[in-house]
């Protein structure tokens, strides 16, 4: 029967915390940067232009229909070598926390842009109208009457995105990048602890998570009061 | 001021509208009544440019509406509207409800634009409603707001699109007071309405639409006295029967 030893947590403990901010550092910059261009994407499938609407439709559906693993070790891959080009930073220099940014944004971007699409389409097409009707233009229209509303409807299911978001982070696992999931993994590897470290992060990604979905559906109820 | 020529269209292979023509002068209130499918509510809505139309002119105040180089936005700034489900901006109090348009559309600044929008707002009787958000209010004063917020564009026009049809019977008549008053003001206006003594007391054309067409255009009197049309005569034995 194996003994669980738990003595190697406590020492470890900055390291985690250092590892946790890495992992919020990613989920909240993905979160900010993804409901941003999710929105461009949402707004631009509603376009009249084709190309536009073509676009992102074709976007949506390629980061949706590619697993996230093998997007995260191309952005590894390919983006060292386009900042080199771009900025002539030497190949040695790490570019692997800028790499998972870019990655997990633009990912997550797919996914928010579909929940943000519900959300414009969730708003009463008369709202459109009678801003229209008042002489504000198209743009006017979604940005400060169909989006405020859209948003509204929408934050539990972004938020419960978000959630997600948060516990996909460990799949930077792939770059060696120190993330929570990293370090804790690392620290059990070192100390001979694998499945306490592993045990322990696991509840931590399990209480934060909980945590936050509770937060999220007290938040809906209040919504819908 | 409105003047439809001969305004044709279709959804897909529908035809709401065959050859519509009619016109509203300056100070003119007409009432457009018909059974429902008849095409008044997208009639309406064609002469702000809110739906497309194939075929004919609508000028209004000189502009031509279904030219591609009018600057619609512009047109319906000075075009007031009013929709049967209100459609005020849930997530904005009253008085913001009131302003955006004159701010963000006119480019009024914000005091002056408050400062109107809360004289209308004691206009239409809900002054004390100011910091409210529409949910708050019942049927009738979301809509006597939405009135008050066309208005507070300074419109040379206002198109009512069944202002009372989604009130409750209680609440119909402080909406048609807030109407009467503002067409005995002068106020240029076309109503899609069933509100038949609305019609009878302040409209002076009624026109009649059945099935996208336009079959009569009378002077009020002579629309309730001796209805030409024989759809017409059967449209107003019915409503007017109980």
């Amino acid at each position: 029967m194996y003994e669980l030893d738990w003595s190697s947590i406590p020492g470890a403990l900055p390291f985690l915390w250092a590892g946790m901010k890495v992992t919020l550092k990613i989920t909240a910059t993905a979160m900010l940067a993804g409901i941003a261009w999710g929105t461009l994407l949402a707004v631009m499938r509603f376009s009249s232009n084709r190309l536009l609407s073509w676009f992102a439709a074709g976007y949506v559906n390629l980061f949706r229909s590619i697993p996230l693993i093998m997007v995260l070790l191309w952005f590894f891959l390919i983006v060292p070598a386009f900042l080199e080009g771009l900025f002539n930073t030497p190949r040695s220099s790490d570019t692997r926390l800028t790499s998972a940014l870019v990655a997990f944004a633009l990912f997550q971007a797919a996914y928010y842009a579909e929940i943000i699409r519900a959300g414009i389409q969730s708003v009463p097409s008369g709202q459109a109208s009678a801003s229209l009707a008042l002489g504000m233009t198209y743009g006017q229209a979604m940005r400060l009457v169909i989006l405020p509303q859209a948003f509204r409807n929408m934050t539990p299911l972004l938020l419960t995105q978000t959630v997600i978001l948060f516990q996909d982070t460990c799949l930077v696992h792939v770059s060696a990048l120190a993330d929570f999931f990293g370090v804790a993994y690392k620290v059990g590897d070192r100390d001979g602890r694998l499945v306490e470290l592993l045990l322990f992060a696991g509840a931590v990604y399990f209480a934060v998570s909980y945590l936050a979905s509770f937060l999220v559906k007290r938040y809906q109820g209040r919504l819908a009061t | 001021m409105i003047s439809i020529r001969d305004v044709s269209k279709h959804f897909g292979s529908f035809q709401a509208l065959k050859g519509c023509s009619t016109e509203v002068k300056k100070g003119e209130v007409i009432v457009v009544c018909g059974p429902s499918g008849s095409g008044k509510s997208t009639l309406i809505k064609c002469v702000n440019g809110l739906e497309k139309f194939e075929r004919g002119e609508i000028v209004v105040n000189g502009t031509s509406v279904g030219d591609p180089r009018t600057d619609l936005p512009k047109l319906r700034a000075h075009v007031g509207m009013v929709f049967q489900h209100f459609e005020l901006f849930p997530h904005m109090s009253i008085t913001e409800n009131l302003t955006i348009a004159q701010v963000k559309v006119l480019g009024r600044g914000k005091e002056e634009a408050i400062a109107r929008g809360l004289t209308l707002l004691d206009r239409v009787g809900l002054r004390s409603q100011a910091e409210k958000f529409p949910g708050q209010l019942s049927g009738g004063q979301q809509q006597r707001v939405a009135i008050a917020r066309a208005l507070a564009m300074d419109p040379i026009c206002m198109l009512f699109d069944e202002p009372t049809s989604a009130l409750d019977p209680e609440m119909i008549n402080e909406v048609l007071d807030v109407m009467v008053a503002l067409a005995r003001e002068g106020m240029t206006m076309m109503c899609v309405t069933h509100e038949m003594g609305f019609a009878r007391k302040v409209a002076h054309r009624v026109v009649f639409m059945d099935q996208g067409q336009i079959v009569e255009d009378a002077r009020t009197d002579d629309f309730f006295g001796s209805p030409r049309s024989e759809r017409a005569q059967q449209f107003l034995s019915k409503i007017l029967q109980h």
